[in-house]
């Protein structure tokens, strides 16, 4: 009985594909990708999960399920993962190396393909400090690329990093994120390289308020060939307000917000829908930059604002509908 | 000493030259360390090596140094003791997310290497540290690996690390070792 619950039995995945992933057949197709971040509740309750990922559902190929980002405590990654993918909805699952060794990760991959997911994104991870238990003992046993590695070799030899073998390995297409617009610029786009060279087939960059920054990080992109290596989504969201987007900018790590962005929501008489209006030209944008796949949507606390952002950008309106 | 280890940053191409030196010495030195006892000679290199390395490079002794692949600057400082940085929260002006008063280790290292002969060799995804070779010399870890580099390796699980990671076995063979461990190098966990 309990067998016929789960929608992926366990079978190859389809030709030219390393997991069944919705979002690898788009991407593959050539397709311009959404993904949109959930916001983990905190709570025990199943139906918070499904509340917040209904309005991303709507646009989105993929949900992000985020693993306590900025370190602070939210329901877990993997339980989040479970949940959508017992609704039909495609997860992507996060994997942040700051609070699990590899003993705990390599098991919850597994766990995680068991239930259905077949996205994963490698994440270093921010450090103890800026969250809400600072005291926590930081593990970063693995860093993001030991960690693609790592899950490249379950996936593709079948077998644990100590050897031992695996019965049937986990289907999953593999993620990594980049930050194009912090230092040391020059060098993010090697730093790419090496992703890719770990195993990386899609990227879900930070959020990009720079567009010339952008630019430059992606024309180096382009002349290293890597572009054609791996999908490359860029991070967007709407600012809240002017005090919002200071207070991200000093708190939160990897987060560059120009001066120019701040001063025209502090001019805006209101600065929610400005935002929006932000959001929406910096998604327009991004799309006529060559070498990106599709865009990664991450609105905290607005996710009801995705899917008028991504209807207003005209993105989706010129997308066939996958077969 | 994070002037001095700024320094040697600096000055990554002749340290790496020297490294180099230190490095065929210490391989062409594996018959004799056989011949003693790797068990043996472990303790007085390893405390030799921790008062130099800590010295010029503000060194950890995780046991599998891979200066010459990160500019040398030692990984082991980054408050994630990230094998294959930066990280995605390096603030402006090139400084560390989590320790504001220091620069980036990584950014260093890039920076590093940019001057450096072999310096493309930050290129080379590293696998993560193996915890209980912490504290134990990495000379001689590297004398014997590029040894046994010839040599066929026995244990299963060990081979699987350095096949997963084949370019850092060629290039920093003490980042995936497999070459057989004296008991006196093999505790750092316990
Ligand atoms: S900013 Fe640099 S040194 Fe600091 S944690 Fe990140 S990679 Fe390590």
């Amino acid at each position: 009985m309990m067998e016929h619950m789960l929608p992926s039995s366990y079978a190859p995945p389809p030709e030219g594909h390393v997991s069944h992933s919705r979002l690898e057949k788009v991407l593959r197709s050539g397709r311009f990708a959404i993904t949109a971040e959930l916001n983990p509740p905190d709570s025990a309750d199943p139906s918070d999960v499904y509340d917040a990922a209904r309005p991303l559902a709507e646009v989105a190929d993929a949900i992000n399920a985020t693993d306590a980002s900025g370190a602070n405590c939210h329901m877990s990654s993997i339980g989040i993962s479970a949940l959508l993918t017992r609704a039909g909805y495609s997860p992507v699952y996060q994997i942040s190396c700051r609070d699990r060794n590899r003993i705990a990760i390599q098991g919850d991959v597994l766990g995680a393909a068991a239930m259905g997911v077949s996205n994963v994104l490698c994440l270093t991870g921010d450090g103890v400090g800026v969250g809400d238990q600072p005291g926590a003992k930081p593990v970063f046993d693995f860093d993001s690329l030991s960690l693609l590695r790592t899950i490249k070799t379950m996936r593709d030899s079948g077998t644990f990093l100590s050897g031992r073998k695996i019965t049937n390995p986990p289907r999953l297409f593999l993620g990594a994120a980049e930050n194009p617009c912090i230092p040391p610029y020059e060098w993010r786009p090697e730093r790419l390289a090496k992703k890719v060279a770990a195993g990386a087939e899609f990227i879900q960059t930070n959020y990009i308020f720079d567009i010339p920054l952008f630019e430059n990080f992606m024309s180096r992109v382009r002349e290293m060939g890597l572009d054609k290596k791996v999908f490359i989504l860029a991070g967007v969201g709407p600012l809240a307000s002017a005090r919002a987007a200071r207070w991200m900018r000093s708190n939160v790590p990897g987060i560059h917000v120009p001066d120019a962005l701040i001063d025209r929501m502090e001019k805006s008489s209101s600065p929610g829908e400005e935002g929006k209006r932000i959001c929406v030209e910096l998604i327009q944008q991004i799309r006529e930059i060559n070498g990106v796949s599709g865009i990664h949507v991450m609105a905290y606390r607005k996710e009801h604002q995705v899917s008028e952002i991504i209807n207003e950008s005209g993105v989706l309106s010129s997308r066939s509908e996958l077969a | 000493m994070y002037r001095i280890r700024l320094f040697a940053i600096r000055h990554s191409r002749a340290f790496e030259w020297i490294y180099q030196r230190v490095e065929q010495v210490m391989v062409a030195l594996d018959p004799v360390f056989g011949k003693i006892g790797y068990d043996r000679i472990e303790r007085p290199v390893a405390f030799t090596e921790r008062c130099i390395k800590t010295v010029l490079f503000d060194c950890k002794m995780c046991g599998q140094c891979v200066l010459s692949s990160t500019g040398m600057s030692c990984p082991m400082n980054c408050p994630k003791q990230l094998r294959n940085g930066p990280c995605g929260g390096v603030r402006p002006g090139g400084y560390c997310e989590v320790k504001p008063e220091m620069k980036c280790v990584w950014a260093l290292a890039w920076d590093g290497a940019s001057r450096m002969k072999n310096g493309a060799q930050i290129e080379t995804v590293l696998p993560p540290v193996e915890r209980n070779l912490e504290g134990s010399s990495s000379w001689l870890r590297v004398s014997r690996e590029k040894a046994a580099r010839l040599r066929e390796a026995k244990e299963k699980g060990r081979a699987a690390v350095a096949e997963a990671f084949a370019d850092a076995r060629a290039k920093e063979p003490a980042s995936a070792p497999l070459a057989e461990e004296p008991a006196r190098a093999c505790g750092g966990n316990k």
